[in-house]
């Protein structure tokens, strides 16, 4: 209880103080995870609509395969993009400066975008399933072209869509492992919340590891009432 | 009468290969309200799904304003949007009355909408509740929602799929009257599906009757009640199971 008091009063202290380093750690924290979640979700929700909507060979094949991706474990996701992005790996090897390097931002965002993918193109598969079958044929009955069918369905699961935004910002914002390994949590450079906190942790230092926690905590729910908001809906709905 | 509007020669449709309608020769005329009767699975539905252009049929051709549609190809936007579809149950946009009665209209990028919205409500009763959510809104209202949304788009024809079952007495007369309005006024042509063998009585010009997907008899409405040619519809007009 006196760690959980103590971290309260530490992340005052901590954002008051406006401190530099906490302040960086923080922006890299949302700029890795925001960019991640850009490019999940601009991926996801075309990938769910389309398995939500359409039937064609092999969909139940990529179903399945979407749902293991739903509860793959972020550490696994990690070594694979650490694995692919390496000297001697199929990515690293190519060797172009455009491609993300190990140990960089880029890597984080890339292994955060595979992690949030599935939870995105997943929830607003389902978010799309669940809206009256029948509306399709009515929305078309009434003259929209295929697009605009497509538009008023995601429109009618809103709700559900922004839900799978939220999943996968809340997969990735809070993901320890992969960002270590393929981060390598160095000062300055990779170090975000998550690692931060294990870093801190390890080091005894539990009123800086609580007062990290907190502001993840703080961010991550400023970051869902955002989008509710955005979403048009209070919490009372 | 004038030219048909809709023409219907040698017309099939099947599903994995079961055949649901076959209809050999049928012309819809225009300004008319033509009732479609029969019993569940006779394939009235489906012959209004080809009637709005949102299957094709397996063969045959459908001639719509003189345009010949058949298995292949697709229907210009420009022609499907002269048709619509009420349907028996109104599936409604999770929004305000408003904004569903304007939603074909925004598909269209039409100006002027929010008048032609008001005017709509206010003829099918509705103008107080603009502003309330679709989902408040008990059947008979919502499906008058449905029709407004339907007549703000002044389609040339109006395909109506059981609009009134399930519906209290109040509601039925309503949207009857309106339906009967929308095609004097505006000479919009209405192919009304109903189960309601009165109901097609009361409004229609010519009645048909549909068995098992086949198209048994076309008269109009005191020919097809009072004298009808085929044994079946008698007996289908006396109310006796035919199937």
């Amino acid at each position: 209880m006196e760690e959980i008091i103590q971290g309260f009063i530490e992340a005052v202290r901590l954002i008051a103080s406006g401190d530099p380093g906490l302040v960086a750690i923080i922006v890299l924290s949302l700029r890795v995870s925001g960019i991640a979640l850009l490019f999940s979700t601009m991926a996801g929700i075309p990938v769910g609509s389309l398995l939500g909507l359409s039937r064609f060979p092999g969909r139940k094949l990529v179903i399945a395969l979407l749902y293991t991706g739903m509860g793959f474990p972020p550490v696994v996701v990690g070594l694979f993009v650490y694995l692919a992005l390496s000297r001697n790996g199929p990515i690293g090897q190519i060797g172009w400066d455009a491609l993300p390097a190990l140990f960089t931002p880029g890597a984080m965002i890339v292994a955060q975008t595979i992690i949030a993918f599935p939870l995105v193109a997943g929830f607003t598969m389902a978010a799309v399933m669940g809206v009256d079958p029948n509306l399709r044929r009515q929305v078309r009955a009434l003259g929209a072209t295929r697009a605009q069918t497509v538009w008023t369905i995601l429109s009618e699961a809103r709700l559900g869509v922004v839900v799978s935004i939220i999943a996968g910002f809340g997969s990735i914002i809070s993901e320890v492992g992969a960002v270590m390994l393929v981060g390598g949590n160095i000062e300055h450079r990779t170090r975000v919340l998550t690692t931060a906190i294990v870093l801190e942790t390890r080091k005894g230092n539990f009123d800086l590891a609580m007062a990290l926690g907190i502001i993840l905590l703080a961010l991550s729910f400023l970051a869902n009432a955002a989008m509710l908001r955005l979403q048009g809906k209070t919490f009372d709905e | 009468m004038s030219e048909p509007i809709y023409q219907l020669d040698q017309v099939a449709k099947a599903y994995e290969g079961r055949q649901v309608l076959s209809i050999k020769h049928l012309a819809v005329q225009q300004g008319e309200i033509l009732a479609v009767v029969g019993p569940s699975g006779a394939g009235k539905s489906t012959l209004l799904r080809l009637l709005n252009f949102l299957e094709p049929p397996s063969s045959g051709v459908i001639r719509f304003m003189g345009v010949r549609f058949g298995a292949a190809g697709s229907v210009p936007l420009s022609l499907r949007r002269r048709v619509t579809t009420v349907f028996q149950r109104p599936v409604l946009l999770n929004r305000n009355v408003q904004a569903n009665v304007a939603y074909g209209l925004r598909l269209r990028r039409q100006q002027r909408g929010n008048a032609l919205v008001e005017a709509a409500l206010q003829q099918v009763g509705l103008e107080a509740m603009a502003r309330q959510h679709a989902r408040t809104l008990s059947g008979g209202e919502a499906q008058r929602v449905a029709l407004a949304r339907a007549m703000v788009l002044h389609p040339d024809v109006l395909l109506l799929d059981e609009p009134t079952a399930n519906l209290d007495p109040y509601n039925v007369r309503l949207i009857e009257e309106i339906v009967c309005q929308l095609n004097r006024e505006q000479s919009t042509t209405v192919v009304l599906v109903t189960h309601n063998v009165f109901q097609a009585r009361r409004l229609a010009h010519r009645v048909m009757l549909l068995l098992e997907g086949q198209l048994i008899e076309v008269a109009d409405t005191t020919t097809f009640f009072e004298s009808p040619e085929d044994s079946r519809t008698r007996s289908f007009v006396c109310g006796e199971l035919v199937y």
